[in-house]
């Protein structure tokens, strides 16, 4: 498991990292490094260099920002979960980073390299999703974008991010009193996602779920929510969980049963989001 | 003789922590050398391909890049084959790089060292194998098949061995019983997973012709004794050394491909070469255990005796043999009666190749395999007549015995007392209370089943009485030897042929030395995996370190005091008669002031200034050990589970083992031996399988595909354990490192199955995976699966 031959910046400053990847349209950056250093050792991904952005001090941080909650791309997963403010003002978020992988992971792990990665099966995309977030980029010459998580997440590990652009901050809304469930069913404790539930209770707008691992993409399960607001209980609305679904069959389970199984955790996931 | 025992019995810390704990142990990889070459392989990305060409020009050419080997080049002998268990089977033959065709992942075609790991493994990726690709075939039933693509062509079929068993008792059973139940049992490809992966280190003297390999094996010796032919090194030549070894499970009870080629490229390039095995290759290049299939039978009656069982295995080979591959399901065909007493039996199976990783010992090593089908099948058994399952078990039990008691496979059992391991069991985990609890779940609709999983069952270990192994074709003996010296400050040093490679037996053999001769634990040390510190040995596998090897230790140990008697004697001037040992003193009966210490006697044995005639001075004695008969502890395990129903899920919410390893040396060894083989029995029943393509690429080829369960996987044990001393050795000891590796599959297979049986449910599959159980339950609601 060596890597073929890659060179290595660590950075300090976000400008210093856009630098070297507008230079270089072979350079990754390094995040966490979760995903992309295995696929290295497999000699899978081949990049030319590695742009280490671990060290950069401003992009790690949980803050409130008027009725949102800013949250910087390089914190990790550990502080996620263990975030006061995230704790009290949008738990599923805290909840759902406290069951990725494992201790050792979470402390290395970061939402950015998460979201950035956008592989379906992770967790705190769905979240995002669910609760309507967004995604700040930053990219040369101080450009910035903000995008919303569904529109972020555009297919099987393709984010909408160019080469010469960063993940800087993820925004999500505070959810308050409103109850939250986020499920999903694993193998191992440590593994991804075979399927994932993620549900916020009838707000304003009405209930929210979202999917893990059940498409290209998180998706929402735009059906369930519908039946929902249409007054249907949660066993009856969960039913129409898997439509719109096109989850992969993988050595871990078939399409077929992930579509069956998607239909017992939302249900599961909506009792206990409105019964909180 | 009388001595106060003090240390056997009793939970020692292990001698051997602090330096593993501190990270000053020395494995493979810590090991470096001046001038050390790295060595990368060539395994090319096919399963089955006739090799047209290999062009190894590029590589050469690359930087740091010291020489690049195909078979061609080295021109090296087949690895060795050990156990042709008939007549008539038939043999592949196996080089350490293919020649003619590449059979399966792990065939390297070429070998490639240079002077850094990276550089070695980028040139090996540059060495080109032109090829013809060839349809392959990693299921043996397809593989048996008429029109299947043959591995070896001059062998003319896939179908390379066939061995019956031969039967015992009335074999009219299965045709005339009033309950026959017949069941069909598939166990998965299971991939080893030491922690520490295969790795060695070859060095030699070149203009003595003399080489070292430092490997992290299980078998230094056995290495050392088949290994020359292949790479023309004498075998007083070679040296094989397995340093701190980081786990085996019978994945390092094997002679392999790299161990040849770094002694044959460091012979080539006159420098010492490294190579370390990393995961991806541990997971295609290095043995996986089961991949079977039985046919079971259960011939009975319908109050519950067994009369009869049957079995008839389907064996995953691999592309090749290594060491022992076929030997595997034989020696699991003396245990499919367990602890129970069938007045007929049969077994036989059918070796089949295949384009995959050659299959040979782990963990267990055909006893789980049989244990898993035949608790299995008793299972089937109670739920076809009605009965309780823990009823049927105490209806077959063999009641307890303590000498030896012909099984029907036609072996000798050394003792046994199963009843009382169940009984406790059941007490422990509360059987009754557990089957109110289950019927109440039944009636309310619970979505969360319970399920009671039971196991009982019996281990054929110590391997092996040197005469059975004959009679079974094994090529080697089955003896372990020990040499105990104590220099003359009294430091005790043994220099024993098993090698342990995690187990703690360096604490289990220094205790039983320091109460033999009276010394404090601190003051014995332990050599060992070294063929020139302990030339005399057949290594560590089939719990046989303690019943073997700590055998042979005993018996020096008797001749180390029989000889300090006599120099004691004579400086006592007593007749040797007249003294008597304890406390590791020889006293004077009658006259205790008089006395000499075993560490006095070292010393003047050492000194040798005043000695009998005829006496050799020092305290050095060797003695081997030929067991007369196999160990055979016994047990029951107990599993308790909660079926999600609505989504196949299981999770384990008690374990409970009792067992009977006969005397106990170190309680808390032994428990660890059985947290850690009671793991992987639980990984093997819901977690692990090695997974093919229909192309025959392994998908399940890293550990996040590979599902290895973590501490967070794993229940809390609760274990106790009766003593029931084994007659096949004077220290009474059976052994522990295999028992929960082969109790555990069924226990927990055989909850699962229970916790649904009420929706007619009668098999889920192994592993118990969610969607295989999901699966059973809806067909057995009927719906669509």
């Amino acid at each position: 498991m060596i890597p073929a031959p890659f060179e290595y910046e660590r950075v300090e400053f976000v400008d210093h990292a856009l630098q070297l990847l507008t230079a270089d349209p072979e350079a990754k950056v390094l995040a966490g490094g979760h995903s992309l250093l295995p696929l290295m050792r497999l000699r899978l991904a081949r990049p030319s260099m590695l742009v280490d952005i671990t060290r950069i001090a401003d992009l790690s941080y949980v803050r409130e920002d008027g009725d949102r909650i800013a949250i910087g791309a390089l914190t990790r997963h550990h502080d996620l979960a263990n975030s006061e403010l995230l704790q009290q003002e949008c738990p599923i978020v805290a909840y759902a980073a406290s069951g990725i992988g494992d201790p050792q992971v979470r402390h290395v792990g970061t939402i950015g390299g998460s979201c950035a990665h956008a592989d379906p099966a992770s967790d705190l995309p769905t979240v995002l999703v669910a609760l309507g977030g967004e995604l700040v980029t930053r990219g040369p010459e101080g450009a910035s974008r903000t995008v919303p998580a569904d529109a972020f997440f555009r297919g099987l590990f393709e984010p909408d991010l160019a080469h010469d652009e960063i993940l800087t901050e993820i925004r999500v809304p505070k959810t308050g009193s409103r109850g939250w469930s986020y499920l999903k069913f694993h193998r191992r404790q440590m593994d991804w996602a075979l399927v994932g539930v993620a549900a916020l209770a009838p707000g304003r707008h009405g209930a929210s779920v979202a999917l893990t691992n059940m498409a290209d993409r998180p998706i929402r399960a735009t059906g369930v929510e519908e039946a929902l607001a249409a007054g249907g209980d949660p066993g009856t609305a969960a039913e129409r969980a898997p439509e719109g679904t096109s989850p992969p069959s993988d050595a871990f389970a078939s399409a077929g049963y992930r579509q069956e199984l998607v239909k017992v955790l939302a249900r599961r996931a909506l009792e206990e989001a409105m019964s909180r | 003789m009388a001595t106060t025992q003090t240390y056997v019995g009793s939970t020692v810390l292990r001698k051997e922590d602090p330096e593993l704990l501190t990270g000053q142990a020395s494995y493979v990889d810590n090991q470096t050398m001046p001038g050390m070459l790295w060595m990368a392989l060539v395994r090319p990305p096919y399963v089955h391909a006739r090799i047209t060409s290999i062009d190894t020009s590029a590589a050469t050419a690359m930087p740091g890049v010291v020489g690049v080997y195909t078979a061609e080049d080295l021109d090296l002998g087949a690895l060795p084959f050990v156990w042709p268990i008939t007549e008539d089977i038939k043999v592949p033959v196996h080089y350490p790089l293919a020649k003619d065709k590449i059979r399966f992942h792990g065939d390297a075609v070429a070998v490639v060292v240079a002077e850094t790991r990276g550089q070695a493994r980028d040139a090996a990726e540059a060495v080109h194998a032109e090829v013809e690709e060839l349809a392959a075939v990693t299921d043996p039933e397809a593989a048996m098949a008429e029109g299947a693509p043959i591995l070896h062509e001059e062998l003319g079929t896939n179908v390379t061995v066939h061995w019956s068993h031969g039967g015992g008792g009335d074999q009219s059973v299965f045709e005339s019983a009033p309950v026959i139940v017949e069941e069909r049992y598939s166990q998965p490809r299971l991939i080893p997973n030491a922690i520490e992966a295969r790795g060695c280190l070859a060095y030699g003297v070149p203009a003595m012709g003399e080489y070292t390999l430092i490997s992290s094996t299980q078998i230094p010796h056995i290495v050392r004794a088949t290994l020359g032919g292949a790479v023309g090194i004498a075998e007083s030549k070679l040296r094989i050394v397995a340093p701190d070894v980081g786990g085996g499970f019978g994945s390092k009870l094997n002679v392999y491909a790299e161990e040849a080629l770094a002694l044959a490229t460091a012979k080539a390039t006159g420098r010492p070469v490294k190579w370390i095995e990393d995961r991806h290759e541990n997971y295609v290049a290095t043995i996986h255990g089961r991949g079977v299939i039985h046919d079971c039978t259960l011939a009975g009656t319908e109050d519950g005796q067994i009369l009869g069982l049957k079995f008839v295995e389907i064996a995953d080979m691999g592309a090749y043999y290594q060491l022992l591959t076929p030997g595997i399901p034989e020696l699991g065909g003396w245990v499919y009666m367990g602890p129970y007493d069938p007045k007929a039996y049969w077994y036989e199976f059918t070796g089949v190749v295949t384009n995959a990783t050659p299959t040979d010992a782990y963990r267990g090593a055909g006893r789980p395999e049989a244990t898993y089908v035949l608790e299995r099948l008793v299972d089937a058994y109670a739920r076809r007549i009605g009965m309780d399952p823990a009823e049927v078990r105490r209806k077959n039990l063999v009641p307890k015995f303590t000498e030896a008691r012909p099984a029907i496979s036609g072996l000798n059992v050394d003792s046994g007392d199963y009843h009382a391991t169940f009984d406790r069991a059941l007490e422990m985990v509360g059987y009754e209370d557990l089957r109110r609890e289950q019927a109440e779940r039944r009636d309310r609709g619970d979505v969360k089943q319970l399920g009671i999983g039971l196991c009982t069952y019996i281990e054929m270990c110590g391997l092996a009485p040197s005469n059975i192994l004959g009679a079974l074709r094994y090529a080697a003996g089955g003896w372990d030897a020990c040499t105990v010296q104590v220099t003359w400050t009294g430091k005790v040093v043994l220099k024993i042929g098993t090698s342990p490679h995690g187990q703690g037996h360096v604490t289990t053999w220094a205790q039983i030395a320091a109460d033999a001769l009276g010394v404090p634990i601190e003051d014995v040390e332990v050599l060992h995996g070294d063929t020139a510190v302990a030339p005399l040995g057949m290594d560590t596998y089939g719990s046989r370190s303690v019943s073997v090897g700590a055998t042979a230790l005993y018996l020096a140990l008797e001749k180390i005091k029989e000889k300090a008697r006599t120099l004691a004697a004579h400086e006592l001037e007593a007749a040797e008669d007249d003294l008597e040992f304890a406390n590791g003193a020889y006293t004077v009966k009658g006259a205790p002031d008089r006395a000499r210490t075993i560490t006095d006697l070292a010393a003047t044995s050492w000194q040798a200034h005043s000695i009998p005639e005829g006496f050799e001075p020092n305290l050095e004695a060797t003695a081997v050990f030929d067991p007369p008969n196999f160990t055979w502890p016994g047990g029951a395990h107990i599993c308790v589970s909660e079926v999600d129903t609505e989504t196949g899920a299981v999770e384990i919410l008690r374990y409970v083992a009792v067992d009977d390893c006969g005397t106990v040396i170190n309680p808390m060894i032994v428990e660890g031996q059985l947290h850690g083989g009671i793991a992987q029995g639980i990984a093997e029943a819901l977690f692990e399988e090695a997974i093919y393509d229909e192309h025959g690429n392994l998908i399940t080829s890293s550990m996040s595909q590979y599902l290895v369960p973590a501490a967070t996987e794993i229940p809390t044990m609760e274990l106790d354990r009766t003593e029931t001393p084994s007659t096949t050795n004077p220290l009474g000891v059976k052994g522990i490192g295999e028992a929960g590796t082969i109790a555990a599959p069924p226990a927990v297979v055989n909850s699962v199955v229970d916790a649904l049986a009420h929706l007619g449910v009668t098999d889920v599959g192994k592993p118990a995976t969610p969607e295989r159980v999901w699966g059973a339950i809806q067909r057995a609601k009927g719906g669509a699966a």
